[in-house]
């Protein structure tokens, strides 16, 4: 990684043609989409992308045509992240042998969070380990949206989807969110970080950093999907940032394993009455309208609880407590 | 065109032989896991990369499928890529062969047959790569070590031809070829280079309209593995159908011009007939087998009787219209299989012959012989009572038994 933070203007970033195409079939309001225009804006050279089967995949390529106009390749659900290997040693044996130009080429692997906290978890664990030169980046939508929401090991609690359906004696998920961010940091990777598209300018920057680490390095990108979360499209980026204000998902990154909060977090760590209730967050949502219920006080309790909980644990890593 | 050029006997193992001739074929990414009995191929191509006699990256993936997908996509990308698996390690990639074939990635795999679980097993027989003759790679299967080692190096010319661009897997008995040393006439590492040559990348129409090479290249945005609905995804299916067609040919050239340069040739390429000629009863098998078959049809012969066998060489193509050809004048016919497929009336091969000789005038009688499943060894002597009963079929005229099960516990 270079110890210079890239700079540039919001003039810049809008006059950078687009990698990721608009025509794609992704729904009104979803954020995924938006997440993978500005992830494109963010790259410093030629770029290969390698996906995983998913809501992003399917809207990107219906054949005959395409919104990657940078070369780009899909191959199954589980696979980004060997994919991601696969391109990297040939890129790397072929740039040796003179058969490619020598300029350097940056390898991105997308997934969903079912191809990432779930089915492309070996995958993805694997690839770090061997420590392939590749950023992968989570477009979190917290569900399988593409197959109809179903859940995920990204679900959060409380959630309901078509496979956690709120009914008379379940409500929704029981079960907690995979802390996968922290998992990839167990991994010894040098660039894991979080982020959330309403603070569009971190997120850029945060690719940014990921492509410049030599190795692999991790991005996990909060994503609504109005039509999985049943809320109102027009509402996905105001989403995007209640998640942060809320602390349900704080923004951060940690270079080496030394977690430091991003502005937009670190500043609720500074004036705590800032932080807002879960509740702002959830209410609007169709997934967590039965948490609303008076008898299903006890979850929406829960998940504030678990919610601090979670943000005290962050902020003692950051060594703010 | 270079003649009988000069070799080097080396006694190796089947696996080792393997090893070696992908070594010698310049292949850029290797991506594999370990599978009894397909250890030895990776274990020697690792030696390869520590003592630097190779410029290949090695990567040790976490499982199967990552392997097969870690080399779709650096074949996707322009490099030559090589795997090697057996038994549960190829039915984990079940799901990727078909993006393989599907993408058209002319990857090259080689398999160390062995039974599947369960019960677990780790000895040879056909079952793992039987189970995926319907994934869209061309399969072939070698007799002993000598011919697994051409057959690597002609795989990758098979393989890359831009007529063909389709995956395949060439198949070696598990233990008994795998493990086992023969001596095996190798080129040297320049010879084996300049005959394979560097991976040619054919040209594709891109989605702006131009023509650019097929792979993954900044220079040529091309979007590889998209979705394809209900109004384009047959016309890919059937160019894939198209290509396989097509290595029938490429296959028979590769033998023959192979042939030249190293004095050995397996049949066609496709199958290879043995006293087939005169042949009133024949035998036909895949694999190491064909070895002791021979020899017994040599006895018979001694004998006096007209016996021959056809093994089987290539088995995705299936090349039906020269086992026709071989066949037509052969009464009775004995099928072996190393492999199962359960509640189908016999096993894969007697499915595809009864098909390929469902035309023939006069159809021969055809039976079927399951043997050696689990590694279950198959002695001489159980082989020549396959011929025995040819034998009795003809003289009554009539088939008793369809379907028999070689060396199996009553």
């Amino acid at each position: 990684m270079t110890t210079q933070e890239w700079k540039f203007t919001a003039k810049e970033i809008a006059n950078k043609p687009d990698l990721f195409l608009p025509g794609h079939r992704a729904c009104a309001g979803c954020v995924p989409a938006t997440v993978l225009k500005l992830v494109m804006k963010a790259t410093r050279g030629p770029t290969i992308v390698t996906e995983a089967t998913g809501c992003m995949e399917v809207v990107s390529s219906i054949y005959p045509y395409t919104s990657w106009a940078t070369p780009w390749l899909h191959t199954a659900f589980e696979t980004a992240a060997a994919n991601a290997s696969g391109i990297e040693a040939a890129l790397k044996i072929m740039k040796k042998k003179g058969r490619i130009s020598q300029e350097h080429v940056d390898v991105i692997a997308i997934a969903g969070d079912g191809g990432t906290f779930d089915i492309g978890f070996q995958a993805l664990s694997g690839a770090v380990e061997r420590g392939h030169d590749f950023l992968f980046l989570l477009y979190d939508n917290e569900a399988y949206m593409n197959t109809g929401i179903q859940r995920s090991s990204g679900t959060p609690h409380g959630a309901a989807t078509t496979t956690s359906p709120a009914g008379s004696s379940v409500p929704g998920k029981l079960e907690y969110k995979k802390p996968l961010a922290d998992i990839m940091i167990a991994h010894n990777m040098e660039y894991v970080a979080t982020a959330s598209p309403y603070y569009w300018r971190d997120l850029i920057t945060k690719v940014r950093k990921g492509l410049e680490v030599e190795g692999p390095a991790f991005l996990h990108v909060f994503a609504p999907c109005p039509r999985g979360w049943r809320s109102n499209p027009a509402k996905s980026i105001e989403y995007s940032k209640l998640a942060v204000e809320t602390c349900v998902f704080p923004i951060w990154e940690a270079v080496n394993g030394n977690y430091k909060l991003s502005s937009p977090s670190k500043l609720l760590s500074l004036a705590p009455q800032k932080k807002k209730p879960v509740s702002d967050y959830l209410k609007g949502q169709g997934r967590f309208r039965h948490m609303f219920k008076p008898e299903n006080k006890a979850l929406l309790d829960e998940v504030q609880n678990i919610t601090d909980k979670r943000w005290k644990q962050l902020l003692k890593k950051c060594n703010l407590s | 065109m270079m003649k009988n050029l000069k070799q080097k006997m080396v006694a190796l193992a089947g696996d080792q032989a393997v090893a070696f001739a992908a070594k010698q074929s310049d292949v850029d990414v290797v991506a594999a896991y370990p599978i009894t009995p397909q250890t030895i191929i990776v274990e020697q191509f690792s030696e390869y990369v520590a003592n630097g006699e190779v410029e290949t990256e090695f990567i040790c993936t976490e499982s199967e499928h990552s392997a097969m997908a870690a080399s779709i996509a650096a074949s996707a990308t322009g490099a030559r890529a090589f795997t090697a698996s057996a038994s549960a390690g190829l039915a984990l990639m079940h799901e990727m062969l078909f993006v393989a074939s599907g993408c058209r990635v002319p990857v090259v795999m080689a398999i160390a047959n062995r039974a599947l679980s369960a019960p677990l097993n780790i000895h040879g027989d056909h079952s793992d790569s039987m189970a995926q003759r319907d994934s869209g790679w061309i399969q072939m299967y070698a007799e002993n070590s000598q011919e697994a080692y051409d057959s690597i190096i002609q795989a990758f010319k098979i393989a890359e031809n831009s007529n063909v661009l389709l995956p395949v897997m060439v198949g070696l008995d598990g233990f008994t070829l795998s493990h086992t040393l023969e001596n095996v006439e190798t080129f040297s590492d320049e010879t084996v280079k300049e005959y394979v040559g560097i991976r040619k990348i054919a040209n594709v129409l891109t989605h702006e309209g131009k023509l650019a090479p097929f792979r993954l290249d900044p220079k040529n945005p091309m979007t590889m593995g998209p979705i394809a609905l209900q109004n384009y995804y047959f016309e890919f299916k059937r160019q894939q159908e198209e290509a396989m067609s097509n290595a029938l040919m490429v296959i028979q050239n590769v033998n023959k011009e192979y042939g030249e340069i190293s004095g050995r040739k397996y049949g066609n390429g496709l199958i290879d007939e043995y006293y087939l000629k005169d042949a009133e009863i024949a035998v036909i098998c895949i694999g190491s087998t064909a070895g002791t078959m021979k020899t017994i049809v040599d006895q018979l012969r001694n004998e006096g009787i007209k016996a021959g066998l056809l093994r089987i060489r290539t088995f995705r193509p299936f090349p039906s219209e020269d086992i026709r050809t071989a066949l037509s004048n052969v009464k009775a016919i004995a099928v072996m299989d190393k492999s199962m497929s359960f509640g189908g009336n016999g096993g894969p091969t007697f499915h595809e012959i009864r098909n390929a000789l469902y035309d023939s005038n006069p159809r021969p009688f055809i039976v079927n012989y399951i043997y050696g499943l689990g590694g279950r060894d198959t002695s001489p002597t159980q082989l020549r009572t396959i011929y025995s009963d040819l034998q009795q079929i003809l003289t009554k005229q009539t088939i008793d038994q369809p379907i028999k099960y070689l060396g199996l516990r009553d």
